[in-house]
């Protein structure tokens, strides 16, 4: 075993006996990221010198005996998390060259932490889209399948993990962009309660809805990812106050008399038959370890993805107005006046699928519709949010497919928005909620594609989360796979 | 065919916080462009709004003193607009939810006192300040100004004049002034004034169709814009036209408002809550602290120290156009035990000195226990009324108080008998003819004399005794 194919608890444990050095790793991850990243493209900027000064910088911490729950791990960072003096594009032409002059509060937290960057890792322009095909700075592919789309939109933070060229990262989650990327590409990846971790220095999309978290190989980095980045921030109004529990604690605790709620709304026609298959034997495995499995009703999930895409829009359409050209990032050049410039810049400036969100949000706000959109949205939101508190009184946590299908190929749904937004539909409901999800690998197609389960749990309980995960993770006996992307590489050369 | 006009104003008030409204950045007027800025208020990517406290303590403050309801809860909502000085491309403001309502204030115009409806009061940030060079074809954008707090303070349209419009925004401002929440300057635009204004027939229930009215940046001009705009709906309706509803601008040069037409009217601002930010809950407990804290308001100490100190109505009035000069007068009044010499003296000789050099109280060099000092020693008779304009030039000039004056150069006032009646008979040994007039029955004379004793006695003689004096003396012999 390569270093960069370890987890953080094992390459801690190794670092603790010094076993082996900060250096050492970093090396091994841009090994890899040498000989993978022309295929995979994961990431948007390479942090090659910056990373290897401070794991010159965490070996001299472990020499001291300094040493972090994170020292020296080597972590990535979804392009849409501000780092200072460092490009942050967030996908998008109209931030091509912009530097922010602040870190994000979860960077900080990381590098405190003693974490190594080593760059910034691709998305769809501005988290928008569930394929990492919006980006302006090309595509990601997926790397158990090159023809394959990772997910979106926190594509390269979950490609980037998944093909060992760094050990854990961070994305951002609005609908699903963390869980079902991690889903497509067979790993670990948690959004948290809304409020649970500061979006100071996360690059609004949908303020109400996005959540930062973490992308990792296993449970136990999650648990300790967690640690890190979680907790209130006085610079994040929308940060609660609540103590953070130590959620390494909850990795061994076990689940036995747990009841896992299955919602009837979520197995619906158009699941992939493999993805079907795969659930049942998630149940199983609960069955076996002394779970309930109970069928229990969300009885508004069919109108989730229609509140989307009237929330998320309508909040993009005023967080996406600043890009105008006017302070900072891409400005259109030759323009007459005012108004041609904000409108050659954001023309130019913007993709097609961010283009149509501001044009959809924006509707949905216009005077004369606000009531019949934003309005309505925003109460059925409420009862959304409902069924999930009358449901958590039944079961500790949900259990659905991450995704209806696995990962689909390249352009396969670009030309159809609906279709592209339909692969969200398992994971929209826990933003609009504002409750925890979690997506773990559990199992392959034949074809070998990774599929992924999705827990989902109350308000601030991603301990739970956690707990049942771990649980699963010890006693589903998957196979032990890894991509491999040699071969790819020899068959695409 | 008589019209009546009916107008509304919004005042915006720039609160007198230390930091902006969202961030850190400091509020000072007048410092280097985009020196008080930070991420936050420049609307980088990925930053978000902290309220700053203080600012709803303000509102609260003001919310109370317009006898406002202050809303359990209320939250900002953003108002979406591209404009080069608003960097995020909203302003943070507050729409359906204010954090107060269904308030009042009292005004007097011409002796008659009239009850102006408050609608709502509301929080938001400012904008900042584009700059325009003449000489290349660029503009430039300053953000300090950019999330300074402000507070809208929406009325009724209740007023039916210019005179009234004028009598309500000088009340709001000493109002703001005097609870130290706003600095009141209108040039550097800490109090901007909007009105809307609509005219109908006499009688009439129903409203006409209104203008908005921008660009007054003094009281004067408010008042001008709102009495041309009035002129020119009359003539509209009098002359068979309509009135359109639009933005008008005052031009103070050309002493007219002017429509500003197009672009800047057809703003849908897509109000919706912002998600970056938390309702703001205020308990009733909070309201109690503030409304201990609220100073006493100038209609009601006008009030009282008419009734507690016997004045008139107008001295009182003046006496409390700012805080300052009220507890100025109040200690004056208190040490020297009588209020009406006090208000005379700051009325007057205060006031003219201070104006003069355009100085404010705060500056006076005349300390409030020195003026009372003087009373006393004029009430005392140990000085004379002349005498004390003189001491008090000299307090005014060098800061000392009346004693030390009086020392150091000898002006103690005569009121030894002996020594008056010594003065006197040389007065009048000096004048024959004029005692002789006197006594032929010229009596218009008698002021000659007292001017002669006072001359000869450098001011210093006790007026009262050389008039009691004189008169024994010149008839008596």
């Amino acid at each position: 075993m390569e270093l960069n194919q370890l987890t953080i608890h094992e390459l801690h444990a190794l670092i603790k006996k010094r076993e082996v050095s900060s250096t050492q790793i970093i090396e091994s991850v841009f090994r890899q990221i040498d000989a993978v990243e022309k295929d995979v493209h994961a990431y948007v900027n390479l942090m090659k010198e910056y990373a290897f000064a401070e794991a010159a910088r965490a070996d001299k911490c472990i020499k001291e005996g300094n040493i972090k729950p994170l020292t020296g791990i080597p972590i990535a960072l979804k392009d849409i998390l501000c780092t200072k003096g460092i490009l942050t594009t967030c996908g998008s032409r109209i931030l091509h060259n912009y530097i922010p002059p602040y870190d994000a509060t979860v960077v900080e937290k990381l590098r405190e932490a003693g974490a190594v960057f080593t760059g910034k890792v691709n998305m769809d322009e501005f988290a928008m889209g569930s394929s990492t095909e919006t980006s302006y700075f090309g595509i990601t592919r997926n790397p158990w399948d090159l023809e394959r789309i990772p997910g979106g939109s926190s594509g390269g933070s979950a490609a980037a993990v998944a093909a060992d060229e760094c050990i854990a990262s961070l994305g951002s989650d609005t609908g699903g962009s963390i869980r079902q990327p991690a889903a497509l590409c067979g790993i670990v990846g948690m959004k948290p309660t809304y409020g649970r971790v500061s979006r100071f220095g996360l690059i609004a999309f949908a303020s109400s809805l996005d959540q930062i978290g973490p992308f990792t190989k296993d449970v136990e980095d999650c648990a300790l990812m967690m640690n890190v980045i979680a907790g209130y921030d006085p610079l994040d109004s929308t940060s609660v106050p609540l103590d953070v529990p130590d959620y390494t604690e909850f990795l061994t605790r076990g689940v036995d008399g747990w009841t896992v709620g299955i919602p009837k709304e979520y197995f619906i026609e158009g699941i992939d038959p493999e993805v079907m298959e795969a659930m049942k034997r998630t149940i199983t495995v609960f069955e076996r370890i002394g779970v309930k499995c109970v069928e229990i009703s969300l009885p508004h999930t069919e109108y989730c993805l229609a509140v989307y895409y009237i929330i998320a829009p309508a909040e993009a359409s005023s967080n996406l107005a600043r890009y105008d050209g006017v302070k900072y990032g891409f400005r259109a050049q030759e323009a007459r006046d005012l108004l041609e410039m904000y409108k050659k810049t954001r023309s130019a400036g913007f993709g097609a699928e961010v283009k149509r969100r501001i044009m959809i949000g924006t509707y949905a706000l216009s005077s004369g519709y606000y009531d019949a959109y934003y309005k309505k949205a925003s109460q059925v939101r409420g009862l959304v949010k409902r069924d999930f508190e009358e449901a958590f009184t039944r079961c500790d946590v949900i259990l659905t497919p991450t995704s209806p299908t696995p990962a689909f190929t390249i352009g396969e749904k670009m030309d159809d928005p609906l279709q592209m937004y339909l692969s969200d539909i398992f994971t929209i409901s826990a933003n609009l909620a504002g409750i925890p999800g979690i997506s773990v690998p559990c199992g392959f197609t034949r074809g070998g594609l990774p599929i992924g389960a999705q827990f989902l749990a109350g308000h601030f309980e991603e301990g739970k989360l956690i707990q049942m995960a771990s649980a699963y993770e010890k006693n589903a006996n998957l196979e032990k796979r890894r991509p491999n992307l040699s071969l790819w590489s020899t068959n695409r050369s | 065919m008589e019209y009546e006009p009916i107008i509304g104003l919004e005042v915006h008030a720039q609160l007198l916080t230390k930091s902006k409204i969202f961030c850190g950045c400091s509020t000072q007027f007048g410092a280097e462009p985009n020196s008080h800025t930070c991420p936050v208020c420049m609307g980088m990517p990925g930053v978000l709004p902290v309220l700053n406290k203080k600012v709803v303590e303000y509102t609260v403050k003001m919310a109370l003193a317009m006898h406002c309801r202050i809303n359990e809860a209320c939250n900002f909502a953003r108002k979406n607009y591209f404009y080069p000085d608003l960097p995020k491309g909203y302003q943070i403001s507050q729409y359906a939810h204010p954090l107060a309502e269904h308030g009042y204030v009292d005004i007097e115009l011409n002796g008659r006192r009239k009850r102006i409806g408050i609608t709502r009061i509301h929080m938001e940030e400012d904008a900042g300040k584009l700059l325009h060079d003449e000489h290349i074809p660029s503009s430039y954008v300053d953000l300090n100004r950019t999330g300074v707090p402000l507070i809208e303070i929406v009325s009724e349209p209740d007023m039916q004049s210019a005179d009234e419009a004028a009598a309500y925004l000088r009340r709001l401002h000493e109002i703001l002034v005097y609870l130290e929440i706003c600095d009141g300057n209108m040039e550097e635009g800490s109090f901007r004034c909007d009105a809307n204004i609509s005219i109908r027939l006499k009688g009439e229930t129903a409203f006409g169709t209104r203008t908005e009215l921008k660009n007054m940046n003094s009281f004067r001009n408010v008042q001008r814009a709102l009495e041309y705009e009035i002129k020119r709906q009359e003539y509209l309706l009098g002359s068979g036209g309509e009135v359109v509803q639009e933005t008008r601008l005052w031009d103070d040069a050309q002493g007219a408002t002017y429509s500003m037409r197009g672009k800047e009217e057809a703003h849908d601002y897509r109000y919706f809550p912002d998600p970056d930010l938390v309702p703001v809950v205020i308990d009733n407990a909070w309201i109690d602290e503030v409304r201990s804290s609220l100073s006493e308001l100038p209609m009601e100490k006008r009030e009282r120290f008419k009734q507690e100190y016997q004045i008139p109505l107008y001295d009182a009035g003046v006496l409390t156009s700012s805080r300052a000069l009220a507890d100025y007068f109040e200690e004056v009044a208190k040490l020297s035990g009588k209020p009406k010499v006090a208000s005379n003296w700051i009325m007057g000789d205060i006031l003219r000195f201070l104006n003069e050099e355009k100085r404010d109280i705060a500056s006076c060099p005349i300390l409030p226990q020195s003026l009372a000092e003087l009373i006393r020693l004029i009430e005392s008779g140990t000085i004379s009324g002349k005498m004390a304009k003189d001491i008090f030039e000299d307090m005014y000039r060098t800061g000392h108080g009346p004693k030390q004056i009086i020392e150091d150069k000898g002006l103690v006032q005569i009121t030894d008998e002996e020594e008056l009646k010594k003065a006197i008979e040389e007065v009048l040994a000096a004048n024959p003819v004029q005692v002789e007039q006197y006594r032929g029955g010229k009596e218009k004379l008698f002021g000659y004399f007292v001017g002669q004793t006072m001359k000869v006695t450098r001011g210093k003689a006790n007026p009262a005794l050389v008039n009691e004096l004189l008169k024994k003396m010149l008839a008596g012999s």
